[in-house]
């Protein structure tokens, strides 16, 4: 089901501000891409492009393409509600809806598809708590508030509500930045197991969890603040961390940047 | 036990000391004195009124020749006062649950509108306007619904009364349905008068709802109104339940609209179910009869009915605060 992104010169507006500019790439299939980049380069509105959140922000809008399998996403005729079902995203801050029981947070996206039935929704939930690695934790208080859980349980509730309405692509940002090592860990271990399935784009800030989880990484910039944020450049994780084809990633990854 | 009391009683000196070097604490010291003293002011004067209640009905309730909470009755003078407040209760709730019925619904599709859906070049000067509804004066709401809204519902009540009669609130009442000084029409002017309170109390939990909840439901492919039922229904909730039950302690008390419109009913009518009938609530009771409180008896009487409303309004308004205060626990 994982599908491919392909990003063509893509230019980002918030308002008159452009906040991104000239973003190519592609982004392949059941692998891993992590985005880094300094803080403002605009690595959160790319993501969000991705997946038609940008536009919701008033003043908000794009120039250019992005090809979902070469289905234009936004072509005049692709509904954003549409394209959210397909493409997921699991938030920097854990964010599972504070009155819902743990099932009904899982169950959220299925009841919005209009699934009923309560066996199905009953499957779908212990195996999307199963996928995101928390069933064992909270397999008898399934009843109980998502909002009562720890914060790293709150994001991997939170990514077994994303992966629970199967999407092709699961859009991360920096989604451990609020978490402990323990908890981190386990995020970086779910998202090496679900890759098998889906397409996975990550922010992070953090170095190691870019070269540990990512096949490919893209490194963003800006020129100056004001300046709107480039892509530098997208290879194989193994080579930007090695022997990057640019100066300023190399400075970037190796912490001489600024 | 008196050795733990003195350990955790604080110390005096030090802390005059520390007052004497800083304005802070001295600022401290006078707000903390200020609020303490209005707080107790406060409860003070609500003790106040509820004694001055009590003293005043007491006396009268217990010459009472008739069970007070069952009997519609109304005879105050004389040795053998007989008194009840079946009928005002019923007219007052009646009256302020229709109100609600009609408000909450249409105060809460304003404010989803003003907060979610309009354009911000819409949105403040419609809310605006709705807050403006509440600096009407009671009295012109009265007026106005006795001359113009009033023969408008008239129709309205013709044709629930033809086609719904055989229900009993619905029921047409000897002809009633045609008049405008019906409990139906001060229920919807009462409507009227507490729509502007539900609308700004709704639309200020809904302008609230925090932007995560609202992405995270967008985000799974949520439509506009999917969003709205995930997200910010469910965090608006307890704000649009405390919002109902404040715009239902205004319409129980509310005197002057209700005065004007409803029609007085003579003395030993018997009581039907329709609203399409006139009537007393407690307020416009007390009102109506406010000349006349020439004896300590009848003076009495009259404030027992106003007790009443006054534990009606009291308990309205306690489940509002408690709704507000659960609401606290879960919103970060
Ligand atoms: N809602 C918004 N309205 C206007 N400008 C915005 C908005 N969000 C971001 N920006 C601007 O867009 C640019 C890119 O921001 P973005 O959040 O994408 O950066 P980022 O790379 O994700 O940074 P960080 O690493 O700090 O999360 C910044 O200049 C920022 O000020
Ligand atoms: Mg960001």
């Amino acid at each position: 089901m994982a599908k491919r992104i392909d990003v063509q010169d893509l230019d980002i507006y918030y308002g008159k501000f452009k906040a991104v500019e000239g973003v190519s790439m592609r982004i392949e299939p059941r692998s891993v891409t992590a985005f880094i980049g300094p803080s403002g380069c605009g690595k959160s509105t790319v993501l969000r492009t991705l997946n038609r959140m940008h536009e919701v922000i008033p003043g908000a809008s794009v120039d250019g393409q992005v090809l979902l399998d070469d289905k234009d996403l936004y072509a005049k005729d692709m509904d954003p509600v549409a394209v959210r079902r397909t493409i997921g995203m699991v938030f920097q801050r854990p964010n599972p809806f504070p009155t819902m029981s743990i099932f009904d947070n899982v169950a959220a996206g299925l009841r919005l598809n209009g699934v009923k039935n309560r066996k199905v929704l009953s499957e779908t939930v212990e195996r999307s708590l199963k996928g995101a690695n928390l069933w064992n934790e909270v397999k008898d208080r399934l009843d109980k508030p998502g909002a009562g859980l720890s914060g790293g349980q709150q994001q991997r509730l939170c990514i077994a509500r994303a992966i629970a309405v199967s999407p092709e692509v699961l859009l991360m940002d920096e989604p451990c930045s609020a978490l402990d090592p323990i908890s981190t860990l386990a995020i970086e271990d779910l998202i090496h197991e679900i890759k098998e399935k889906y397409t996975i784009v990550i922010v992070t800030h953090n170095m190691q969890q870019a070269a540990r989880v990512s096949d490919r990484t893209a490194f963003f910039n800006l020129a100056a603040t004001g300046k709107p944020g480039k892509l530098i450049e997208i290879d194989d994780t193994q080579k930007m961390f090695n022997r990057p084809s640019e100066k300023a990633t190399e400075d970037y990854i190796s912490g001489r940047f600024g | 036990m008196t050795s733990v009391t003195g350990v955790s009683a604080p110390d005096p000196s030090p802390t005059s000391s520390v007052a004497s070097r800083s304005t802070g604490r001295l600022g401290d010291r006078v707000f903390s004195g200020l609020s303490i003293g209005a707080g107790t002011l406060v409860v003070v004067l609500v003790l106040l009124i509820g004694l001055f209640l009590v003293t005043q009905a007491v006396p009268a309730l217990q010459r009472n020749e008739v069970n007070f909470l069952t009997s519609s009755e109304w005879t105050v003078s004389g040795e053998h006062p007989r008194f009840g407040v079946a009928g005002l209760l019923w007219v007052t709730v009646v009256s302020s649950i229709i109100a609600m019925l009609l408000a909450v619904p249409v105060g809460v599709a304003v404010a989803l509108f003003l907060t979610q859906y309009a354009p911000t070049w819409l949105a403040r000067p419609a809310a605006g306007t709705i807050d403006l509804l509440a600096a009407v004066p009671s009295i012109v709401y009265g007026l106005w619904g006795l001359r113009q809204f009033g023969p408008v519902l008239v129709p309205v009540q013709q044709f629930f009364a033809q086609y719904f009669g055989w229900i009993p609130i619905f029921a047409p009442n000897n002809g009633l349905s045609g008049n405008v000084s019906t409990i139906f029409v001060v229920g919807v002017v009462l409507a009227i008068m507490i729509l502007p309170i539900v609308t700004a109390l709704s639309r200020e939990v809904f302008a609230q709802t925090p932007r995560a909840h609202i992405e995270g439901a967008m985000a799974l492919g949520a439509t506009k109104w999917e969003t709205i039922r995930t997200a910010v229904l469910p965090f608006g909730k307890p704000g649009v339940i405390s919002a109902a039950m404040l715009g239902l302690g205004r319409a129980l008390g509310e005197t002057l609209a209700v005065t004007i419109i409803l029609a007085t009913l003579a003395p030993g009518t018997p009581w039907v179910a329709s609203l399409f009938n006139g009537g007393e609530t407690f307020a416009s009771k007390i009102a109506n009869n406010a000349g006349e409180f020439d004896t300590p008896q009848k003076t009495g009487a009259f404030l027992a009915a106003g007790l009443v409303l006054f534990l009606l309004t009291f308990v309205v308004n306690a489940i509002a605060r408690i709704v507000i205060e659960r609401r606290k626990a879960f919103s970060e």
